[in-house]
């Protein structure tokens, strides 16, 4: 069952298209990644979501019927840009954070109290906002994000800003929260990150969806078509040897060592490529690369912008 | 409802906690108190320091015509010269000389005064008096009147013209016209003032929560129109607060302070003034017709100011400042959720102070004719009447008039707020211009 769902999303600015018939599914309790490079639209989706903007055309469905205003009620969004009062002090805005989204105070006392240990951040109550770094204003942010455990939760950005430690203690909090039964989206650059932590991924680029789908699924698809070789010899040679089904992507050299990526346009089972191989070069290893998001992540927008410029 | 109010709870508390709140709470009474205090205070502090002035009488009919007071002494010189005493001014012990010329009868230029310091208008005007009073008498003598000091005494006559002002009920107040106009000067003012600074400190309010994108976070659990209503309405409750310390702080700084500073018990002091006011306290006492003269202005001022109806004029000043402000912080908010930093603003803001200042200007009109045509309709228009109105309160105002004003007030801040949270509701999320009055009329129509 799917918690969200957009179809044909189009937002058009002035002077540019924002988004272009984006559509995205977001199964219940999955960690959703938005991927894509700077100023592809990934934050204009997740306004559009959160129902800052309307878009121009395209139907957003949540919990499986048409969305509606009081939805918003049962989001919890952490924007980009932080959105906290500087001259206030951290405690009593999280505190009125958390009784605006309608807990009491008592119980809002009590689950800060958790957050604020969890976080390692009791001392910060009394300071003011505007004291902190930019870190630490996004640990409050946070907390003020999660406080009333709703059940879809919005992360724009949410690794930028902090160091291994603290970007690791939210990446927990963040899979915690998904054991509780909630549905994380979040926009996100860090790739090691999403690796780790991401159920299903959408990678926009230039206003459009051009990749979706379980991570699972998409690595194995990118993945099937490259293989690692190992040899001795002469690199030259190697690539005169291979025919138009495989294209040398990458190697490196070192001490007569070379390490080659090769791919295979239209993958055989059988062993066609080292029958190639054998001949010219002595293997020492061979193994079907599992490639890493971000090299998926390179390679399928480049390879996009390549198709689109030729057009 | 219970959001409003949260919102209201935290907009109220973060301000009154500001230091600046804090420090403009103390600062204005002392500088009210001041206006208040620092004129008496110089009045009973006159010049202290006993003067000799010499005297060179060319005339010769002015030796012991004018009159000495306790600091100001005369000496006649007879048969000398300014210049021969021009040299040795230095060293004589005279604060300045009057030269009287022969012709002081028939030109008025013929009397100097010389000295090395500027002496004060108390100096020359008691000698022009004592002057003009000796020559005149003079003349009169010169034609030989017979009883000419009883016909003197008997035209003698001294004039005031006192207002009193009948009620409904044929009761008699004793009014000043002064009076009324200067209360009137001053409440308008400060309630024009007031709006402006309550008014732009929700414009800011509404700024900062945009362009620092904390609505987008907070969006998902207030209305946008309760977002607004909290701000407007904890920002009011702040201004009633600030206004009410400053009348009690005021009021109390001016009593502590006329009693230390001022305790001639003969004159007619601020103290007495103020308790008199306090005593007052709205009932206004009733005026004999026949007031004993002897009182004195001072004590017609205390008899004016007590039969100023204060509870009338501090209700009408509250519930005025309050519709206005709220009718003007609607507009502002809808200003300042259209743009995305303050200094966008003033454009925008033009068209909420135009009114503004036109009430100001109907308002110095208004100081004059308060029952005029021009401060009736101002009065009546939800825009300018809380100025207007104020104005013309202390002149005393008929109910109907304010009954209506007031209700066209209220109904107007309704409609303005509803207004204003259709654009705030459109504008507060849309980033990256600035929108013009006419958008804004397009989010109205299509909201």
């Amino acid at each position: 069952m799917n918690i969200l769902t957009t179809t044909g999303i189009e937002k058009r600015f002035v002077n540019h298209l924002a988004l272009d018939d984006v559509s995205i599914s977001v199964p219940e309790e999955s960690i959703y990644g938005l991927l894509g490079p700077n100023g592809a639209g990934k934050t204009t989706l997740i306004r559009i979501i959160n129902q800052i903007t309307g878009p121009d055309k395209g139907a957003i469905e949540f919990n499986g019927r048409p969305m509606e205003a009081d939805d918003i009620y049962s989001i919890g969004y952490l924007p980009e840009e932080r959105g906290l009062y500087k001259k206030m002090k951290v405690g009593e805005q999280a505190l009125y954070f958390a009784r605006l989204k309608g807990l009491s105070r008592h119980e809002a006392l009590k689950r800060l109290k958790y957050w604020f240990e969890k976080m390692e951040i009791q001392g910060w109550w009394d300071k003011k906002v505007e004291e902190l770094s930019k870190g630490m204003a996004q640990k409050i942010q946070f907390i003020v994000t999660v406080i009333h455990e709703p059940k879809l939760l919005i992360f724009d950005e949410p690794f930028s800003g902090f160091d291994p430690i603290n970007a690791n203690l939210i990446k927990n909090e963040i899979l915690d929260l998904r054991k509780k039964g909630a549905t994380v989206i979040f926009s996100t650059h860090n790739m090691s990150s999403v690796e780790e932590i991401c159920s299903h991924i959408t990678l926009i680029n230039k206003a459009k969806n051009i990749l979706s789908g379980p991570i699972d699924e998409v690595k194995k698809n990118y993945g099937s078509n490259i293989f690692g070789v190992t040899l001795k010899g002469d690199i030259d040679k190697v690539k005169g040897s291979l025919n138009s089904n495989y294209e040398l992507i990458s190697h490196t050299e070192e001490a007569g060592i070379v390490k080659a990526q090769v791919k295979v346009h239209k993958f055989s089972a059988d062993n066609e490529l080292l029958k190639q191989l054998i001949p010219v070069a002595e293997i020492l290893g061979f193994n079907q690369a599992v490639p890493n998001m971000n090299d998926i992540f390179i390679q399928v927008v480049q390879e996009y912008n390549k198709a689109q410029n030729q057009k | 409802m219970n959001k409003i109010l949260l919102v209201l709870e935290r907009e109220f508390l973060t301000r009154v906690k500001k230091k600046s709140f804090i420090i403009m709470t103390i600062l204005t009474p002392i500088l009210f108190a001041a206006l208040m205090i620092v004129p008496a205070l110089i009045a009973t502090m006159d010049d202290t320091d006993e003067k000799n002035i010499a005297v060179i009488d060319d005339a010769g009919i002015f030796e012991g015509k004018i009159p000495e007071t306790e600091y100001l002494k005369f000496t006649f010189l007879p048969n000398i010269k300014v210049d021969d005493i021009k040299e040795t001014f230095d060293e004589s012990n005279y604060y300045a000389v009057l030269l009287i010329g022969k012709m002081v009868a028939s030109s008025p230029d013929a009397v100097v005064l010389y000295s090395d310091k500027q002496p004060s208008i108390d100096i020359t005007s008691h000698i022009s008096r004592s002057l003009k009073n000796e020559i005149e008498s003079q003349k009169l003598l010169s034609y030989d009147i017979e009883n000419l000091d009883e016909i003197l005494n008997n035209i003698k006559t001294s004039i005031r013209v006192r207002t009193i002002k009948w009620g409904k009920d044929g009761e008699a107040k004793e009014s000043s016209t002064e009076l009324a106009m200067g209360l009137a000067y001053i409440l308008s003012f400060i309630v024009y003032m007031l709006i402006f600074l309550f008014g732009t400190q929700v414009m800011r309010g509404v700024i900062e929560e945009k362009s620092s994108r904390i609505v987008e976070v907070i969006i998902s659990s207030v209305k946008p129109f309760q977002l607004m209503m909290g701000k407007i309405l904890g920002i009011a409750a702040v201004s009633i607060v600030q206004i009410i310390l400053w009348v009690i702080l005021t009021f109390g700084l001016v009593t502590v302070a006329s009693s230390l500073l001022l305790d001639k018990p003969e004159s007619i002091s601020n103290q007495d003034m103020i308790t008199n006011v306090m005593d007052a306290s709205g009932t206004a006492q009733q005026v004999p017709d026949s007031i004993t003269s002897d009182n004195g202005f001072a004590g017609e001022m205390m008899n004016a100011l007590s039969n100023i109806n204060f509870t009338l004029i501090i209700g009408g000043f509250i519930f005025f400042f309050l519709g206005g402000y709220l009718l003007y912080a609607a507009m502002f908010a809808a200003v300042g959720s259209a743009v995305d930093n303050e200094a966008d603003t003033q454009q925008l803001v033009m068209p909420i102070t135009i009114p503004l200042i036109l009430a100001i200007i109907v308002m110095v009109s208004g100081l004059r004719s308060p029952d005029g045509n021009i401060s009736f309709w101002f009065s009546m228009i939800p825009f300018t009447s809380p100025i207007v109105m104020i104005t013309r309160l202390p002149y005393g105002v008929p109910t109907w008039e304010l009954i209506l004003s007031g209700s066209l007030l209220i109904i107007t801040f309704i409609i303005m707020t509803w207004l204003a949270a259709k654009i705030y509701r459109t504008g507060i999320l849309l980033y990256g211009k600035k929108h013009s009055w006419a958008e804004m009329w397009k989010w109205i129509r299509f909201n």
